[in-house]
């Protein structure tokens, strides 16, 4: 195969790593919300918390990109 | 003109250049960008506390705001003994946060989408913090590597994945940060260009969905800056605080 060609299909698997992150971030926001409805008086206190899960789940997808463009540019 | 979504993160130097042996330490965009955030930072902190009067005016009100934010922050993760690295924490989270800021606007330069930046960053934190755990604690801080309450025959897989979850830390740290601002304004540019190439009549909607993503890449920008200095916060407890 070409090179040319394998470092686009690399990239594009590479990108499969925000399947990922969507499952966390769904996770986070579901749980968050169903604890929410349970306790609506403790929600406001995890706040904080659900931003930072929420940060810290998208990320780790973005991670995934990162190897993508290290495919594409820098080899 | 270049309709290439990278091109945004071209780094050139303004004015002429300055060479120190084999050192190009020329006043880039970059350089430029980063002072404006320095300045803007001094400036809203200097006006905040010129006129320090008990109704505070709307400045005075948000240079309050960010102090308590902080202030709060390092109390409730790292704990009381944290206070005196309270001016580092402070100075971190406004520069990435206004660099962060300065980058949402159109035509600048978003510092904190270069890995160089942010590595330097979080090579200053992660460095900082393994000085200060051997200074409080001396040898002992190696401890912080033998988890609690683990039998004794999984130790030794335990202490090679705490090690290298440590050495880790400043590589994720500064590349959660870039990669949420390099994706962020591409996905922004890539936009814009749909609402080039779609035209008069279809460029609307790409044009409405680029407006929502700049409230979300806003709240990303404000979010990262948190973390960054939340997980410095982190770090610094384990240094500080052995063992929880």
């Amino acid at each position: 195969m070409e090179l040319e060609a394998a470092k686009m299909i690399g990239a594009g698997l590479a990108s499969i790593a925000l399947a990922g992150a969507g499952v966390g971030i769904g996770l986070i926001f579901g749980n968050y919300l169903s604890g929410a409805m349970r306790n609506p008086s403790a929600a406001a206190k995890q706040f904080p918390n659900l931003l930072l899960g929420f940060a810290l789940a998208e990320a780790t997808g973005l991670f995934g990109l990162v190897v993508a463009l290290i495919i594409l540019f820098a080899f | 003109m270049d309709l290439n979504p990278m091109h945004q993160f071209k780094v050139y130097k303004i004015g002429p250049e300055i060479n120190l042996g084999n050192i190009n330490l020329s006043f880039t965009n970059a350089s430029l960008f980063m002072t404006i955030s320095a300045i803007l930072i001094l400036s809203l902190l200097f006006l905040g506390t010129k006129k320090k009067s008990l109704i505070p005016s709307k400045i005075q009100l948000i240079t309050e705001m960010s102090y308590t934010f902080v202030a709060k922050m390092i109390n409730n993760t790292a704990g009381s003994g944290a206070k005196s690295f309270f001016p580092f924490v402070f100075t971190l989270f406004m520069f990435v946060l206004f660099c962060n800021m300065v980058g949402m606007l159109p035509y600048s330069f978003t510092v904190t989408s270069h890995i160089i930046v942010t590595f330097t960053l979080a090579a200053i934190i992660f460095i900082g913090v393994t000085i200060i755990g051997f200074i409080k604690h001396g040898i002992k801080y190696l401890e912080l590597f033998i988890p609690k309450d683990v039998p004794i025959i999984l130790l030794p897989l335990i202490i090679v994945i705490e090690i290298i979850s440590y050495l880790a830390r400043p590589v994720s740290l500064s590349v959660r940060l870039f990669a949420n601002m390099m994706a962020g304004h591409t996905m922004l540019k890539v936009f814009g260009g749909f609402v080039i190439s779609l035209g008069l009549l279809g460029g609307w909607l790409p044009l409405g969905f680029t407006v929502a993503l700049i409230g979300l890449e806003i709240l990303i920008a404000f979010l990262q800056a948190y973390v960054f200095a939340i997980l410095t916060c982190i770090y610094l407890n384990d240094a500080l605080n052995l063992h929880h």
